[in-house]
């Protein structure tokens, strides 16, 4: 079982590879490993309790850590998140390569 | 938390895109915490470290050069060197070479260098962990 830390930094409404990246994300919890969803910059568009966000909603309950970065938040006005989602800083990115996580950028 | 070295790769030009402000602020996060960083930075952001960047005015703002306050990425890389060596860290900062000349972006700031990919693959092997931030 490893850990992973997934950062995703694109807004799904712009690009169709952020549905592939959340795939990947329920591909490696369901295979048994520990997952956390970081998202960042645009990415944080889709933790809006409002967003039409499907693929998004779906990792909710999955055992899929989700985390929306706060200064992302904050830059877009954003002060309410959907369910599942939950505010973090950038200091959990290096918190998890200290920790020897598998780290990818999306 | 003991003192990591962390290899990261960016890929980012200057002035244009989200990826380099995060990455400067993960990139600083690690600083503070005096680690090693080894950074590659290849394509576009090889011209991070390049010394004849200026600050300009906004003369559609009606500011000027110190009133824009305009920032540029070889002070923040100058800034980052400095930030990590007063944590007890150590920054290696790579430009690649053939990515510069391609720009002409060949003079850089203090305490960065000329490289190539073989330092990537260097730095993957000597570090904890690795980061790469890939353009969009």
């Amino acid at each position: 079982m490893a850990e992973y830390l997934l950062i995703e930094s694109r807004d799904p409404f712009e690009s169709n590879d952020v549905g592939y990246y959340y795939e990947l994300a329920r591909g490696l919890v369901d295979a048994g490993n520990h997952v956390t969803l970081f998202l960042v910059q645009n990415a944080v568009l889709a933790a809006r309790p409002s967003a039409q966000a499907p693929q998004l909603r779906a990792l909710v309950g999955t055992g899929i850590k989700i985390l929306a970065e706060d200064f992302a938040l904050k830059e877009r006005g954003i002060t309410k998140l959907r369910d599942g989602v939950q505010i973090a800083p950038i200091e959990i990115v290096v918190d998890h390569l200290e920790a020897g996580h598998k780290t990818l950028w999306h | 938390m003991s003192q990591k070295t962390f290899a990261i790769a960016l890929m980012d030009p200057p002035d244009e895109a989200e990826n380099l402000t995060t990455a400067f602020r993960i990139l600083d996060v690690m600083a503070r915490r005096g680690h090693n960083i080894n950074v590659f930075a290849y394509e576009g952001a090889s011209g991070l470290a390049f010394a004849r960047q200026a600050p300009h005015p906004n003369p559609v703002h009606g500011k000027n050069v110190a009133e824009e306050n305009h920032p540029t990425t070889k002070d923040q890389v100058t800034a980052l060197v400095a930030l990590a060596a007063k944590n007890g860290g150590k920054v290696d900062w790579v430009n690649c070479g053939m990515c510069v000349d391609e720009r002409g972006v060949g003079e850089f700031v203090a305490d960065t260098r000329r490289g190539s990919p073989a330092d990537f693959h260097s730095f993957c092997e000597a570090s904890d962990n690795v980061l790469t931030i890939p353009t969009k």
